[in-house]
């Protein structure tokens, strides 16, 4: 499972001569007086892997959880492969069944067992039959090693697996892209990598990710680009390795010190 | 005591007047709370504002008000609404917003995570609540729905003013007929009310305390 250390691929490669699959432009978001998200633009390519990276507050969760529109946005437009989002009703939970989505607490369905938070959406939504649909999950739950434990209901696993099987859970729709909002956060140190080793892996497998996450070790190993953002802007958008190496911005510079003292 | 054993097919028919009062209600109210409480809490505003004014209104008017409505008012309009239906309707129409703010509290207690990545998957509104959310609050919903039906079985005696066979108006002609033994005939009448409602809020305690024991 643990990869070599040569970056997927050689960073910069996978967002050139690609297709754009998530295309965001002039995105205006406020709470109440707060500006949020301020003029974000930004295209993401299919097969790359996006990490956004900021202090607490400065909107990485919105801009996440707006791709697929679990916070709407004031104005500015954002394309899923080529298909703006739309607004409410059947239109929108079709374009989510091809977002992917993992949250800090993972939300596993808690009066469902294991097999079946990742059963249900390809039986309900995909309109699959139980029988492939659980064949299917079976596959992915053994790729993320949490096969053993299909049985047993979420409150029963570690955060870890449960993360793991949050992983399953999104990838059983088959999604154009997965966004993943700090997926390690919430765990116990010890459990982090096996979460991140599955993340690596995604990415080596070709997978659309936007992570937000402050994990250097996965940004330099998989990430093709990295966004910083403060205060609901995108301050840089670069490699990894330009990023962590050689920042631009004071805000930056200021942030990678507090983060590297840790 | 005697007027009750004298008496006592009478009020057994009464108390069968007022189960069926409550049997019907509770059929159509509770799929109709189901429904405003669903509204409640859609994605579409005008479903969510007609929701909300129409269970603030109903929940805030007397009993005896919306009853009068129904059994004066559209009667005296139609001419042909019978006063069983008048009274169901009217108790439909009163209690399925106390339905409805039960069932909305128990939506409002699953954690909105659940909802989020119900969503995310791509699960319409419908199917979010169907399959994650709803089954998820049921435990918790029961005990204050089952809290709806025991005033709902003291609003049937309300009916007995408008000429409905049920046990508070059996009550009424019984001690009409036996004036000296008023108090034990409205004791009685309390006897039935009784049978009903204590059992339920045992079973709504029971219940919570299950609940309470699995959180
Ligand atoms: N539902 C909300 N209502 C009001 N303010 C919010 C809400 N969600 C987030 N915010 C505010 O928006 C800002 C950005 O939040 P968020 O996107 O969660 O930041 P991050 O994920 O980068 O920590 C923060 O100041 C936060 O307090
Ligand atoms: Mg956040």
């Amino acid at each position: 499972m643990e990869p070599s250390h040569t970056a997927h691929p050689a960073p910069g490669t996978a967002a050139a001569g690609r297709e754009p699959l998530v295309v965001v432009k002039n995105v205006n978001k406020h709470y109440g007086d707060l500006h949020v998200l301020k003029n974000i633009s930004t295209t993401i390519n299919r097969g790359e892997v996006v990490v956004v990276i900021g202090p607490s507050g400065s909107g990485k969760s919105t801009f996440c959880r707006a791709l697929n529109r679990l916070e709407t946005i004031d104005d500015g437009t954002i394309l899923i492969d080529g298909k703006e989002l739309p607004k409410e009703g059947r239109g929108l939970a079709k374009l989510r069944a091809d977002v992917g989505m993992v949250f800090q607490s993972f939300n596993l369905f808690a009066h469902k067992t294991i097999l079946e938070n990742v059963t249900l959406g390809p039986i309900k939504v995909r309109k699959q039959s139980p029988a492939d649909a659980k064949k299917r999950a079976m596959d992915l739950l053994q790729r993320v090693g949490v096969a053993n434990q299909a049985n047993k209901s979420p409150a029963q696993l570690s955060g870890g697996q449960q993360q793991r099987v949050a992983i399953a859970r999104a990838l059983a729709m088959d999604p154009k892209v997965i966004l993943l909002d700090e997926p390690t956060s919430a765990l116990d140190p010890e459990m982090i990598n096996e979460v991140l080793d599955v993340m690596v892996q995604l990415a080596h497998d070709g997978m659309t990710m936007v992570v937000v996450t402050h994990e250097m070790g996965f940004a330099r190993k998989a990430a093709d680009r990295v966004l910083f953002m403060a205060d609901g802007e995108i301050l840089e958008d670069s490699t990894p390795a330009e990023f962590f190496d050689n920042p631009k911005s004071e805000r930056a510079k200021d942030f990678l010190s507090k983060i590297l003292t840790h | 005591m005697n007027v009750i054993f004298d008496n006592i097919d009478t009020f057994l028919r009464g108390f069968g007047g007022t189960l069926t009062l409550l049997g019907l209600t509770t059929l159509f109210a509770l799929p109709f709370g189901l429904l405003l409480a669903a509204m409640r809490v859609s994605p579409v505003a005008s479903l969510r504002a007609t929701s909300t004014v129409y269970v603030e209104v109903l929940r805030n008017t007397p009993l005896l008000l919306v009853f009068t409505f129904f059994s004066v008012i559209i009667t005296y309009i139609s001419g042909a609404l019978p006063f069983q239906v008048a009274a169901v309707l009217a108790l439909t129409i009163y209690t399925a917003p106390f339905f409805a703010e039960a069932i909305r509290s128990g939506i409002n207690g699953v954690p909105v995570g659940q909802a989020e990545a119900a969503r995310s998957i791509g699960m319409t509104f419908g199917q979010t609540l169907g399959l994650v959310i709803l089954p998820q609050a049921v435990r918790s919903v029961v005990p204050p729905l089952i809290n709806v039906i025991i005033a709902l079985t003291k609003n049937t005696s309300v009916a007995g003013a408008f000429f409905i066979f049920e046990l508070f108006n059996v009550g009424r002609e019984v001690a009409n007929a036996n004036g000296n033994a008023v108090v034990a005939v409205f004791l009685g009448v309390a006897f039935f009310y009784l049978i009903i409602t204590v059992p339920l809020g045992q079973l709504a305690d029971h219940i919570e305390r299950r609940v309470a024991v699995r959180r």
